[in-house]
């Protein structure tokens, strides 16, 4: 390459950069005035004096701590599910064999097509109705019940507005069976084998000797899976009706329901939310960037 | 007699390995979709105070009701113009597919060369895609206003073209074009550029030594090296998009627009939402979701049809 096809790149991937990072210097330059000033002329990226106090006004706006908590908690408990069921079930299909097994395998293919408004539908009114029918069977009014830990609202025992369907139709992916099985088939059989005339059972195959050697794509499903579930927009936004149970997602959207135009205090708020996310992706980039490129392979 | 009692305890161990998952995966995925199909044979409405569902049978009502014609007075109109209307906003948006793949091509073409702080530029471009979500929709709406946002701001100050900004989220005919930009923004360094950047890095380097010895220049060396053999990640870039295409924008259309205005930026994802969560038509929001998956499945057999011959194998 000769210097100056290398500082035309240079020019351009710096325009390209400056493209990327400008709407978030907007963003904390926005945070960071007056609320009256960003409707001055004429108008500047940064104010002179920064303003901190957007963040407090934000911060007791709307439960920030619990939507941090609910996000965090609902995507661990999502990603937790997926790893135990996907990676018991990766191994049945990938170093199992009994009746039915491809068909079953072929069955968990065919439905990685369908897109998630298909199904959700059904999941929802089952949800919705399922509460009701458990207290009219049991004659009891628990399943629509408020549940507290102290003075602090942890949503119904299950159905709408409750932990359990914000987590558990997301604990069984039939494309994380598929990952991990694809990850199980290239381990090598001898070790298996060396195990099994030492006496172990199935279950010491799996959790000494396969998990192991899997956490590679182990760790490639947990990063996918957490990503999603912290993303996960539609689902909560019609099974959490309080806001005690938002994840972040829906809460900020909330907020901006609340406060339509108040652009420092939304701007200080998304601020809150991606701060974390920026600076957890800037020390992970390359564990982050190898996942994507893992599910890129195994598509 | 021993490699049969093996073979039980497979069988039995199968069985127990499997089971969470395939419980969870019938409640979850599998009954669900055959619901699905069902429901939408009804006319079924999800009654909101008392979760009470009412339904009664309709045959092929719902499918007659989005997808027919009826000619009244000479002129044809559609049992349900939104639906259509709906339909051409999803494909509208995706106006934004052949954008993001050249622009993820460049990008990629420009980090694959040797450079220093290049996994720098590839971890800033990756950013909007990893931040994708509320906050950054929030953000774009804040960007799009129309007398304080910055890109009218910046046009203010160039003072292109005599006008005084652009009405981008507030007019019917700007909104969609809005939602393209902000895409672009969004994915051109994102997940598209990384499979062209593995792609390329299976090109051997002698392909291009021996070109390079022919006296192949930049551009001779793209067209008759990089592009050929970058076929097959083109073709699966393409086939991602187009079916993420026909399901999303719902997030960003609640969020930014709701839908607006004049329904302008509503798409299928989004009428689904209203007629399930907001209007409780469960039967008819199934129906419409039959209809997205069945153009997921003809756009996945059209590419597996003619994928092969289109693009160059090695």
């Amino acid at each position: 390459m000769t210097w100056h096809t290398r500082i035309l790149t240079y020019i351009i991937l710096l325009i390209v950069t400056v493209i990327v990072i400008l709407p978030f210097i907007w963003m904390v330059g926005t945070s960071l005035k007056e609320p009256g000033t960003v409707f001055e002329y004429p108008p500047r990226l940064m104010p002179q004096e920064f303003f901190w106090h957007n963040y407090s006004r934000a911060w007791q706006a709307i439960p920030f701590a619990r939507g941090f908590f609910n996000s965090f908690f609902i995507s661990l408990s999502i990603t937790l599910g997926q790893l135990i069921t996907c990676s018991l079930a990766a191994f049945a299909f990938a170093r199992l064999k009994f009746p039915g097994r491809d068909k079953i395998f072929f069955l968990y293919l065919a439905t990685l097509m369908v897109p998630t408004h298909v199904t959700m539908i059904p999941i929802f009114i089952l949800l919705r109705l399922l509460p009701v029918s458990l207290n009219s069977l049991f004659h009891t009014a628990f399943w629509t019940s408020n549940l507290y830990i102290g003075n602090i609202y942890i949503g119904k025992p299950l159905g709408i507005d409750s932990y359990f369907a914000l987590i558990v139709p997301f604990c069984f992916s039939a494309y994380g069976t598929f990952l991990l099985r694809q990850f199980f088939m290239i381990l090598p059989r001898d070790l298996e084998e060396a195990a099994m005339l030492d006496g172990c059972n199935h279950f010491q195959i799996y959790s000494k000797i396969i998990l192991p050697l899997s956490k590679p794509a182990l760790a490639t499903l947990a990063t996918l899976t957490f990503m999603k579930a912290w993303k996960n927009y539609l689902w909560p936004l019609i099974i959490a009706n309080s806001p005690d149970l938002m994840p972040l997602s829906v809460m900020i959207q909330w907020l901006q329901g609340l406060h339509t135009t108040d652009w420092t205090l939304l701007m200080a708020g998304s601020v809150i939310v991606l701060f974390p996310v920026i600076v957890l992706f800037a020390f992970n980039q390359r564990f982050f960037i190898r996942s994507i490129q893992f599910r890129i392979i195994t598509y | 007699m021993r490699k049969k009692r093996q073979g039980h305890s497979q069988t039995s161990a199968g069985i127990l390995f499997l089971l969470p998952n395939f419980i969870g995966f019938l409640a979850f995925v599998f009954i669900p979709i055959l619901a699905s199909f069902l429901l939408s044979f009804f006319n079924c409405d999800l009654l909101q105070t008392r979760n009470i569902l009412t339904w009664h049978f309709v045959g092929l009502q719902n499918f007659i009701n989005l997808l027919g014609f009826s000619a009244e007075g000479g002129a044809i109109k559609a049992h349900d113009p939104e639906f259509w209307s709906f339909l051409w906003n999803t494909l509208f948006l995706m106006l934004k597919i052949p954008v993001v793949m050249i622009l993820s091509l460049g990008l990629a073409l420009l980090l694959n060369r040797k450079l220093k702080g290049r996994v720098l530029f590839r971890t800033i471009y990756f950013l909007p895609t990893i931040c994708a979500g509320t906050a950054l929709y929030i953000l774009w709406r804040w960007i799009f206003n129309a007398n304080f946002g910055l890109l009218n701001q910046i046009i203010n100050k160039l003072n292109m073209v005599g006008v005084s900004g652009i009405p981008w989220l507030v007019n019917p005919d700007w909104a969609k074009p809005s939602f393209i930009l902000m895409n672009t923004w969004l994915e051109m360094g994102g997940i598209n550029m990384l499979i062209y950047l593995a792609a390329l890095h299976t090109i051997p380097r002698a392909y291009y030594e021996a070109s390079a010895l022919d006296g192949a220049g930049t551009w001779d060396r793209f067209r008759h090296i990089t592009w050929p053999l970058l076929g097959p990640a083109t073709f699966f870039v393409l086939i991602i998009n187009l079916i993420n295409g026909f399901q999303e924008g719902f997030q960003q259309a609640h969020i930014m627009t709701q839908g607006g205005p004049a329904g302008s930026t509503t798409m299928l994802s989004y009428y689904i939402y209203k007629q399930a969560y907001v209007w409780n038509h469960m039967g008819y929001a199934a129906a419409i979701s039959l209809i997205l998956f069945t153009i997921i499945i003809l756009v996945t057999a059209a590419s597996w049809k003619y994928g092969g011959k289109a693009v160059y194998y090695k």
